[in-house]
């Protein structure tokens, strides 16, 4: 099975440049130089590469890049989105602790391709050892000629610099992102203006996902036809998924888009106590599906979608039948009435009503009333808040209501859980 | 122009407008909490929220720009769905305390309730409580009650300029708040009531007293600053409750100064006048209006009949009413005296105008300027709004450039700053009028002010206070208007007081060889009418005017206080303030506004043109047959013809003394009687007790530290003030404010002074 982003890593200090040069690393970067590609042409592989943004919303990433504006004088930005933050992703952490020159290498083509000379790698607050060891990847990049002026007497310049958030969720939203590194309290811009008219500092700025920009190195290398071939149309090449619960071997997991969740439930050493009772598949605050769903699905954009959840960001949450549904979904909620920026109404006081209200189901003071109050709220949050973490906390609630509505029924009739390893 | 269609009507909006602009041009109202057309966008209240069609949900009229073709449905069962939806989570955590609520019936959120909110909520957790914060002595908090618009917020950082309160904490624990410990000082900050469309930041000095369904609302004019906002004065048995603005765009928009909105505290102060006084044998004793007009009658041509009438000297502040002023001017030259002046914080009467100086220009005019040079002001302490017109302007495209003895911080995008001694504007304003020869060669401040001026397609000269205040006044008059003319560009004058350009209009100045305002304290009178005027407080040279009052045989202060005049005056007669007479204030524009009073006099107060109509009766003048204050006003000229900013005679420039140098100004709550004595104004930071201000290398060379005792003196006069740092000062000066109680044994306004440690 094709590996991009993490072939190789099985060495020792893989995170160095040396190592990364030895597993092709720099070639795309070399190639474009070398063959003299036009940013046109790495726009184009891109495009055909249907590679889509691995930071949840999955939006085609070449034309994402095409709406940067072309002739323009002044400044424009380049940010990568590393502040992950969504309960039971973890890859791009491992991208950034084990493979960090390749993502500067994406960021280098990505900046190449849209004519920007400064980039920002926003990376989340609670890695500190994580930034540590991106900023000395910065440092090789820059000693060896890949970052700065002229890189690699091509003359073009981009320079690169990490910021390190302070670990609040909401920065992960690619605005609250912009205001963060800003300098300001990292709440989301209401849009339009969309960051690629009106973004970091108000000029055109481009934002992409950690792994999203580590694909690209090997799209230029081995052309974006070959990408989309390791996947499905329209879902090309790899994702790393992030594997946990109840599994044997928890972790992060690189297949081709399409890849049966089944085989990815067997290399992660299979179910680890009980059968499986419900999957989130795209991180937390995707719609949870029951098992027996989830075993008949593909993990690709598209066949995920088909059965009423997302990819996301690729996080695999995978409960057993010891797992009451209540309390998962109390934890959630906590965590999204906990993350909420406050800034727009719906979210700022919905989220803690539906925590309020699932922890009175869970605590067993639950009313006959609350299923329907809960999903009436859900509809009332969801699409009318500024950005998406309103959507976020509204999913779950909605989705674990309609799968598992017996569970909280159990909950308000008699007080107690019907799962019985929490009864 | 873009086509849309809304709630089946078309209509056009700008390129750049909003669904909610062309709401409100097709004239149908959007619930709504956080916009506000003078505000930024923030799109976060989500009460507006509309149908668009082809879009998958409901979008924020606010926030959702225009585009042909559109169709929009406000009112459609998928809006009113979404707005109520918002309307019941704004509900679940307020508090719902309208009977006991300030903003109880006129609260946007109480009124929007009625259409979108249910009867009964579906919440049935504990709400939200968040503590109440210390903002000052103008606004009163109750944050429970706050939905988070952040109309508060954005007003401090995009209006008033100056951010004092933020939303600090995240999701249900946000709040809004004032740095820590600190309050909301900005001389705009009333205005942060009017936006709150709940009660959760109510009017600290109205609080409690009054239900606003309990108010008449009645138009009246402000007459403090040169800008003459509008008023609603709002009234409830015969007392003024509170004062709201009156939007007027082409003046004060739809803002005040805190000044305008809290002074009227000072109306229902406990010292007003409310009888007529006569001292006799040293005692004051009240008397009939009759009896003391008579009284003063009778002086007035015992003076005149053995003195000469130009014995008798008339002082009048320039926040008095048009009619009183013309009255006043009347009287005395019926009665054969040019003695007569409103220009009473003024020290050079050179360079007489041809007309009445104004602004030069309309107001509204200053938003469209490219290119502005503000000589002598501070602008925030003197002009407020006029400041806020010109911080608007300077985000756009408007370079403004000073010429100040200080470098307070107006919170407006300045190009350059010339910070020089009082005594060196005026070399100042010469190197920009010879940089303006050849603007690319010039160096220095004055260089790079001239090159900004010249490069400007519209560009004004503005003259403040302190220009106007100053003791070469008129060379700097003739040196801006010389600017000006060198540029084709406007010139005029911001002006101090209600009706400075109105005093003008009224002839309440000397108009042929009769005493200016500072000649009368120069050559004491015998006779003295005040107008208003509290000398120690109201005049350039404090010190010099009480011992002119101190000497003269007759003082008659005309006032709605019984202020210092009782210690030097024979007779204080009780004048009505603005809300108690009718009258007319002609702003700095030219604008003539007149007005209506509000309430009735308190006590035995009567309209001072009332009693000046009398007291001409008395004195068998003729002319002084008035019905009423508008045909007083009709006999005045206030067409524009009247006013010319041009000097008849050029000044020479006076010969400046070395040594330390006073730079007075007046405290923005100090300006007039009625600001004194609002207590709420007087409780803010604004009106601290003045200090001796000076720079960091006056400080070390005097041997002072900050906050130590100084004695500072000035000429005769003496006054124990605490020193403190102003880092921007230009050197050799001293910052020592006029029209306070502390300062008013002090000398004129500008002028040489000295410090010691005490």
């Amino acid at each position: 099975m094709e590996q991009i982003l993490l072939k190789g890593l099985d060495g020792d200090r893989t995170w160095h440049l040396a190592d990364y040069v030895k597993r092709d690393g720099y070639a795309a970067l070399r190639k474009i130089f070398s063959e003299k590609m036009t940013p046109e042409q790495v726009i184009d592989q891109v495009k055909k590469s249907a590679l889509r943004g691995r930071g949840g919303a999955g939006f085609p990433t070449g034309l994402k890049w095409s709406f940067m504006p072309k002739n323009y004088d002044g400044d424009k930005y380049l940010v990568c989105n590393t502040d992950e933050g969504e309960p039971g992703t973890f890859k791009d952490r491992d991208i950034m602790r084990f493979n960090p020159h390749q993502l500067i290498e994406g960021m280098i083509i990505a900046a190449y391709a849209m004519g920007i000379k400064v980039g920002y790698n926003y990376i989340h607050g609670e890695i500190w050892e994580t930034y540590t060891r991106a900023e000395e990847a910065l440092e090789e990049a820059r000693a060896a000629g890949f970052l700065g002026e002229n890189i690699l007497g091509s003359g073009f310049s981009f320079q690169l610099h990490n910021h390190l958030g302070y670990g609040a969720y909401i920065c992960g939203e690619e605005t609250a992102l912009l205001e963060s590194i800003e300098g300001k309290k990292g709440q989301p811009r209401f849009k339009p203006p969309f960051p690629a008219s009106f973004g970091l500092y108000g000029k055109p700025t481009t934002i992409n996902n950690t792994e999203t920009f580590a694909s690209v190195p090997w799209i230029i290398l081995h052309g974006g036809e070959k990408y989309l071939e390791l996947g499905r149309p329209n879902n090309g090449g790899t994702k790393l998924f992030s594997v946990s619960g109840h599994v044997n071997r928890p972790g992060n997991y690189e297949v081709p888009l399409g890849t049966p969740f089944a085989k990815l439930l067997e290399m992660a050493g299979g179910m680890r106590g009980g059968k499986l009772k419900a999957c989130i598949p795209g991180g937390s605050s995707m719609p949870v599906l029951p098992g027996e769903i989830m075993m008949d699905l593909d993990m690709d954009y598209d066949s995920i979608a088909k059965a009423g959840s997302y990819l996301g960001s690729g996080a695999v949450i995978i409960m057993n039948d010891t797992v009451c549904m209540v309390k998962a979904l109390q934890r959630l909620s906590y965590f999204y009435f906990e993350e909420s920026c406050g800034q727009c109404t719906p979210c700022r006081e919905g989220t803690g009503w539906l925590y309020r209200v699932v922890d009175r189901i869970e605590n067993g003071h639950g009313k006959n009333e609350d299923l329907d109050l809960l999903l009436g709220m859900t509809d009332n949050i969801q699409g009318r808040t500024i950005c998406a973490l309103g959507d976020a906390a509204a999913m779950p609630v909605r989705s674990f209501v309609k799968h598992f509505r017996d569970e909280f029924q159990y909950h308000i009739d008699h007080k107690k859980c019907l799962v019985p390893s929490y009864a | 122009m873009l086509e849309i269609e809304i709630d089946g009507k078309t209509v056009s909006v700008p390129t750049g407008g909003t669904v909610m602009d062309a709401a409100a041009l097709a004239g149908i109202y959007v619930p709504h909490f956080c916009y506000h057309r003078k505000l930024s966008i923030a799109a976060n209240c989500r009460m507006c929220l509309v149908e668009v069609e082809k879009a998958p949900k409901p979008l924020p009229a606010c926030a959702t720009p225009a585009a042909n073709g559109m169709k929009v449905k406000t009112h459609s069962e998928l809006a009113v769905l979404a707005q109520k939806s918002v309307m019941e989570f704004l509900l679940i955590n307020h508090p719902l305390d309208c009977p006991i609520c300030d903003q109880g019936g006129e609260c946007q959120l109480q009124d929007l309730s009625v259409g979108y909110g249910g009867v009964e909520s579906r919440y049935a957790e504990d709400k939200r409580v968040v503590a109440n914060k210390n903002l000052g002595a103008l606004i009163s908090t109750d944050m429970t009650r706050c939905i988070h618009c952040t109309r508060c917020v954005r007003f401090g950082q995009e209006i008033a300029g100056v951010m004092e309160l933020g939303m600090a904490g995240r999701g249900e624990h946000s709040e809004i708040m004032p740095f820590v410990s600190r309050t909301v000082d900005s001389e705009l900050s009333g205005n942060m009531i009017d936006l709150c469309p709940v009660g959760a930041l109510t009017s600290k000095p109205f609080r409690y007293s009054a239900r606003n369904w309990e108010l008449s609302r009645r138009k009246s004019v402000s007459p403090h600053c040169g800008l003459g906002s509008n008023l609603s004065v709002q009234v409830r048995n015969n007392r003024v409750m509170r004062v709201l603005p009156f939007a007027n765009e082409a003046i004060n928009e739809c803002w005040l100064s805190d000044k305008d909105r809290f002074s009227y505290e000072g109306l229902n102060a406990p010292d007003r006048l409310v009888k007529p006084m006569i001292k006799q044998g040293g005692q004051w004793r009240e008397v009939q209006w009759k009896d003391a007009l008579e009284y003063v009658a009778r002086g007035l041509k015992d003076i005149a009949s053995s003195s000469g009438a130009g014995a008798v000297g008339a002082l009048a502040t320039p926040h008095s009413t048009l009619e009183e002023l013309y009255l006043l001017q009347k009287l005395m030259r019926a009665l054969g005296s040019d003695n007569v002046d409103f220009r009473l914080r003024r020290s050079d009467f050179r360079g007489k105008t041809r007309g009445a100086p104004w602004l030069g220009m309309k107001i509204a005019q200053i938003s469209e300027l490219d290119r502005v040079l503000v000589v002598g002001s501070l602008l925030r302490n003197d002009h407020p709004l006029i400041a806020n017109r010109l911080r608007q302007a300077a985000k756009r495209n408007l370079e403004v450039n000073f010429v100040n003895p200080t470098s307070d911080d107006f919170r407006i995008k300045a190009k350059n700053r010339a910070v020089v001694s009082p005594d060196d504007m005026g070399g100042m304003l010469e190197n920009i009028l010879n940089a303006l020869s050849d603007p690319s060669k010039a160096a220095g401040d004055a260089g790079n002010i001239a090159r900004s001026l010249a490069s400007g397609k519209h560009v004004a000269i503005f003259l403040g206070n302190l220009a106007e205040q100053h003791p070469d006044a008129a060379r700097l008059h003739d040196l801006a208007s010389g600017i000006a003319d060198r540029l084709g560009a406007k010139f005029g004058f911001l002006g101090e007081a209600a009706n400075s350009v109105g005093g003008y209009l009224a002839h309440a100045v000397p108009a042929g060889d009769g005493l200016n305002a500072r000649q009368m304290l120069e050559n004491p009178r015998r006779a003295y009418l005040l107008w208003n005027a509290e000398v120690d407080l109201d005049m350039n040279d404090p010190k010099a005017a009480l011992a002119a009052m101190e000497q003269a045989d007759m003082v008659v202060a005309f006032s709605a206080y019984r202020h210092k005049a009782y210690e030097y005056a024979d007779v204080m007669l009780p004048i009505a303030p603005f809300a108690e007479t009718s009258g007319t204030f002609v702003n700095t524009e030219g604008l003539a506004q007149s007005f209506s009073g509000v309430v009735s006099p308190q006590g035995e107060a009567r309209p001072g043109w009332k009693v000046l109509r009398v007291l001409g009766n008395l004195l068998d003048m003729s002319g002084f047959d008035y019905e009423n204050s508008e045909s007083i006003r009709d006999e005045i000229d206030l067409s524009c013809a009247s006013f010319d900013n041009s000097i008849e005679e050029e000044p020479s420039a006076l010969v400046a003394a070395p040594g330390l140098q006073r730079v007075g100004y007046v405290p923005i709550y100090f300006s007039d009687a009625i600001a004194r004595r609002s207590e709420a104004l007087q409780k803010t930071a604004l009106a601290a007790a003045p200090c001796a201000w000076m720079n960091a290398a006056l400080m070390a060379r005097l041997g002072v530290r900050e906050g130590e005792p100084v004695l500072v003196r000035q000429g005769e006069g003496e006054a124990r003030l605490n020193a403190a740092l102003d880092a921007a000062l230009a050197d050799e000066c001293v910052r020592v404010a006029a029209g306070h109680p502390l300062t008013a044994n002090l000398g004129p306004m500008f002028g040489l002074i000295t410090v010691e440690r005490l």
